[in-house]
């Protein structure tokens, strides 16, 4: 019973959250509702017995891509109310097409699983759910989780190169120019005349 | 009364069509439109963890961790190409990138 009241209440949030996301007005508001559904669908994934991908959703999406879109948000300086305008007008498509989308994906869903729902959740209790994960990740998936690092190191990259810049008048100290300096260009002397001052 | 596949393949589905519904009604915006991407592909990953559930098969619960390693690597690139856009033009309307257009 406290499954079911569980599910309901983190499915609620999520697709609220989710809708929101979509129809806040504040980018930013959009965000933190981005996280919120996120969360939820933490929960989620706990309840389907999926405790180390629930903590990975948290720590990747919460931790870090919401505040990397936080950042982005907050930096560019852009009017978000000019940019709400279309809403209304793209309004009726955007429900149609969402609404026969969502129609398309439960009847495909209940014409394939009809019967089959009545299976319990299969959760293998002798080992976590970690230790699961980690058998198959370095053995038969080694590969593959080899290439994910290298998808992460070439987005790494990539976001690096594009956003570089080097800008002209920026004051950087340079070690070795500091210390090749002579006395001669460094210190000028000065006969000054009384009461007059070394105004040029 | 028990929680089961379907419960979970029918949040994933209107999460997944929030996503949709998103990108067409906020045109404008491309900040909400990368937002609704990554709701789309937690849509998609509350699919394969439900499946990997039910078959009692780890495999989804790997492939949903390959899905969120690309999800963030494409946000990642995503919002660095957005701001290397905003400092070129000044704004980020999405109208206006049509320069490749003939």
């Amino acid at each position: 019973m406290l499954t079911v009241i569980a599910f309901y209440l983190l499915a609620g949030v999520a697709v609220l959250a989710a809708f929101m996301v979509v129809a806040s007005r504040n980018p930013v508001h959009s965000v933190m509702f981005l996280i919120t559904a996120f969360f939820s669908a933490a929960g989620l994934f706990v309840l389907m017995g999926a405790e180390f991908l629930a903590l990975l959703l948290v720590m990747v999406y919460v931790g870090a891509v919401a505040v990397l879109f936080l950042f982005v948000v907050m930096m560019l300086d852009v009017d978000f109310v000019e940019m709400k305008q279309g809403f209304l007008q793209y309004l009726p498509i955007g429900a149609v097409v969402a609404l026969v989308l969502f129609v398309e994906m439960v009847l495909v869903g209940a014409a394939y699983f009809a019967g089959s729902d009545d299976r319990q959740p299969v959760i293998d209790s002798e080992k976590s759910n970690l230790e699961q994960i980690g058998e198959v990740l370095y053995t038969d998936y080694a590969f593959f989780f080899e290439a994910a690092g290298l998808v992460l190191l070439v987005a790494m990259i990539g976001a690096i190169v594009l956003t570089h810049r080097t800008r002209e008048g920026v004051r950087k100290q340079d070690a070795m120019k500091q210390m090749a300096r002579t006395r001669d260009e460094a210190v000028e002397l000065v006969d000054v005349a009384p009461g007059e001052g070394i105004g040029a | 009364m028990t929680i089961g596949l379907s419960h979970y393949l029918v949040v994933a589905a209107i999460l997944f069509t929030i996503g949709v519904f998103g990108i067409f009604v906020n045109r404008k915006n491309v900040i909400i439109i990368l937002m609704c991407v990554e709701l789309i592909l937690l849509a998609v990953n509350i699919n394969f963890v439900a499946f990997s559930t039910h078959l009692g098969d780890i495999s989804g619960q790997i492939f949903a961790l390959f899905v969120l390693t690309v999800a963030a690597a494409e946000a990642a690139v995503g919002l660095a190409i957005l701001v290397v856009y905003f400092r070129n033009r000044g704004n980020i309307a999405v109208e206006d990138i049509d320069l490749m257009k003939g």
